[in-house]
């Protein structure tokens, strides 16, 4: 597999990724790395190719395993090519006592999909996520950086037809919420 | 008794921006502290306070303050675990997204009492855009010389940084927080040696709870002495409540602790009682690791006593008839909910979380969660449920950190409590609204567990 670095931050990204670093002491740029890797994943695509992981690294001094070890043990970091829009249910508790599981079953339905899977058009991946901290207002899902509570399957309707027509890949690293 | 101290302004318009905050007493408590006490009389305070660290574990804060260590040129850190995953809490979320300057005061504060240069807000990463309302919150700060250079003409300098994680519950234990912080996997580190004494990169640390670190401002304001007032007994001051469930009015409450648990579930200044007219069921008190309850034993405890939401009540009758007050996640579920499922649900979770270091941990949730799986497909058997028992105890005590407490107290308080619950979905593959009838009318002794 080619070592080759292609995937670069913008200048724009780039000014934020080293606002990061200076964050941290000299000797300790690693603390910077899960910051960095969301900024990559974000630019690149949604995931976390090994060419972004290389990169990240490079900015930080480190080996890109270590960009690897880190980036696969949390569940934000997409290891896998993803939809433009990632739906994360959550399943945990309050939210799955008050309709979770009919929310997932409802999207897996209208998408044609299982959850884990991304939709033939590549617009929605649907994924199932433990507790956002949104228990007063479940059912909910997170989208990106915004989340959308009190969620009802018309609700849920009405917000895939709308991240449909917009057609843009939502980010962790933006606040872009739509009304539903 | 609700009584609000830090929520006591998060109606006001604008007071996530500085001028509304300041216009409304904020950054008051700071200067007292920077400018009329020494970093020792502020740990004083605290520990006068009775402040219990408010993120679940309870310990006292003036205690963990005062342990840490203080050797010569070497850096102290702060650190704030707004790592909140516990399941059924967001209460931190409330606070930070409302009122973040109550925080970054706080952090900015408890700092100079315990001579910290820098600070992180370690925040999930699920948090993302409330990240960048703390961020926000902190450039004000430090636009205003609230956070930087000489902070407010005092001569302490300090330094505050928000950090995100990328999801893990795990990241909200201490030590596992700071590997996460560190850049690696979260994976937490045998104790002792303690955060306070090597913790962030082997520098003495301080980790605490959102919660905690807020509740600082109103110690320095009112004294250690006026807050250890509030309370009852060891559970001194107020609590931030999430609650959550089949109630009629789920939100974040902030109680003065010793409410009794009736009136907290059934007020209309609470939760307004369960919803659809239904009846309550079982409750977990404190986030999804400590022991679920039945109505009967989270209303009163065993000798009879009204249960009040305070650490010493809840925890009354140890984990034989009692629970813990934890994160203050409640969660109430109605006569509709399968108690097995529940905790197939609770046990899900902790399987995918555990970080994999511990073999009984490891191991264990997986195997729980397949049992709890098998029982739900209508394949389990009677002694499936005694296997549960079995395994739970052999990770209770016997992990690196307490997230296999947090997995193994779930599955022994749903089979101590609800027993018959998992026999008759063994037999019949169908929950049980009424155990005590269950076992009469089956002519079975019911089955004591220690």
């Amino acid at each position: 597999m080619s070592e080759q670095i292609q995937l670069i931050f913008s200048d724009e990204t780039l000014a934020v990724a080293q606002g990061i670093i200076k964050r941290f002491p000299e000797a300790k740029k690693k603390s910077a790395l899960i910051p960095l890797l969301h900024l990559a994943q974000a630019e690149f695509d949604g995931w976390l190719s090994p060419e972004a992981m290389i990169y990240v690294a490079s900015l930080i001094e480190i080996q890109p395993i270590e960009a690897f070890e880190t980036a696969s043990f949390y569940s934000m970091f997409n290891m896998k090519p993803v939809g433009k829009c990632v739906l994360e249910v959550c399943r945990t508790s309050s939210c799955w006592l008050l309709g979770a599981e009919d929310i997932v079953n409802h999207i897996e339905k209208k998408l044609g999909i299982k959850a884990g899977e991304t939709s033939k058009d590549g617009m929605f991946t649907l994924k199932t996520v433990e507790c956002l901290g949104s228990c007063g207002t479940a059912p909910i899902l997170q989208c990106g950086g915004d989340y959308y509570e009190n969620l009802t399957l018309e609700k849920v309707d009405s917000l895939m037809d709308k991240m449909q027509q917009d057609g843009s890949r939502r980010v962790y690293t933006k606040d872009a919420p739509i009304e539903i | 008794m609700s009584r609000k101290i830090l929520l006591a302004n998060d109606h006001i318009s604008g007071i996530r921006g500085l001028s509304v905050y300041r216009q409304n007493g904020g950054y008051k408590a700071l200067e007292k502290a920077l400018k009329t006490m020494t970093p020792e009389q502020i740990v004083e305070e605290v520990k006068t306070s009775g402040l219990r660290g408010r993120g679940g574990a309870g310990f006292p804060t003036g205690m963990k303050w005062s342990f840490l260590a203080k050797p010569e040129g070497v850096a102290r850190y702060l650190v704030c675990n707004a790592d909140e995953s516990e399941p059924g809490t967001f209460k931190d979320r409330y606070l930070m997204e409302r009122i973040p300057h109550l925080l970054v005061e706080g952090m900015i504060a408890s700092s100079f009492a315990l001579g910290a240069r820098s600070s992180y807000i370690y925040i999930r990463g699920e948090y993302y855009y409330i990240a960048r309302i703390l961020e926000q919150a902190i450039n004000e700060a430090y636009e205003s010389g609230l956070l930087g250079k000489n902070i407010l003409n005092s001569g302490f300098d300090h330094d505050c940084y928000v950090q995100v994680g990328a999801g893990a519950y795990i990241c909200g234990e201490e030590t596992a927080l700071l590997e996460s912080l560190e850049g690696k996997r979260g994976n937490p580190r045998i104790k002792p040696p303690f955060p306070a004494i090597a913790g962030l990169y082997g520098c003495p640390t301080v980790v605490n709870n959102v919660e905690t670190i807020a509740a600082v401002i109103p110690i320095i304001e009112m004294g250690g002495a006026a807050y250890a007032a509030i309370g009852i007994g060891k559970s001194t001051g107020t609590k931030l409540i999430s609650a959550s469930g089949h109630i009629n009015k789920p939100g974040v409450y902030e109680i003065e602790l010793g409410l009794p648990v009736e009136e907290f579930i059934y007020s209309d200044q609470y939760c307004g009682g369960i919803r659809g007219g239904r009846e309550l069921k079982a409750v977990v008190a404190g986030g999804s690791s400590v022991p679920i309850l039945p109505k009967e034993l989270i209303l009163k405890t065993a000798a009879g006593e009204p249960r009040l939401m305070s650490y010493e009540s809840l925890s009354d009758g140890g984990f034989a008839t009692g629970t813990m007050l934890g994160s203050g996640g409640f969660i109430a579920m109605d006569d509709t909910t399968s108690i097995v499922k529940n905790l197939w649900n609770f046990t899900r979770f902790y399987h995918h979380e555990s970080c994999g270091q511990c073999s009984p941990c490891r191991e264990g949730t997986g195997w729980m969660e397949k049992i709890l799986h098998k029982i739900l497909d209508g394949k389990g058997s009677i002694s499936d449920i005694d296997l549960l028992w079995d395994i739970q105890s052999k990770i209770e005590g016997k992990t690196i950190c307490p997230l296999g407490e947090a997995a193994a107290w779930p599955v022994a308080s749903a089979i101590r409590h609800f027993r018959a619950e998992f026999e008759e979905y063994v037999r019949n593959g169908r929950s049980v609204k009424d155990v005590k009838h269950y076992y009469r009318l089956n002519n079975i002794p019911e089955p004591v567990y220690a």
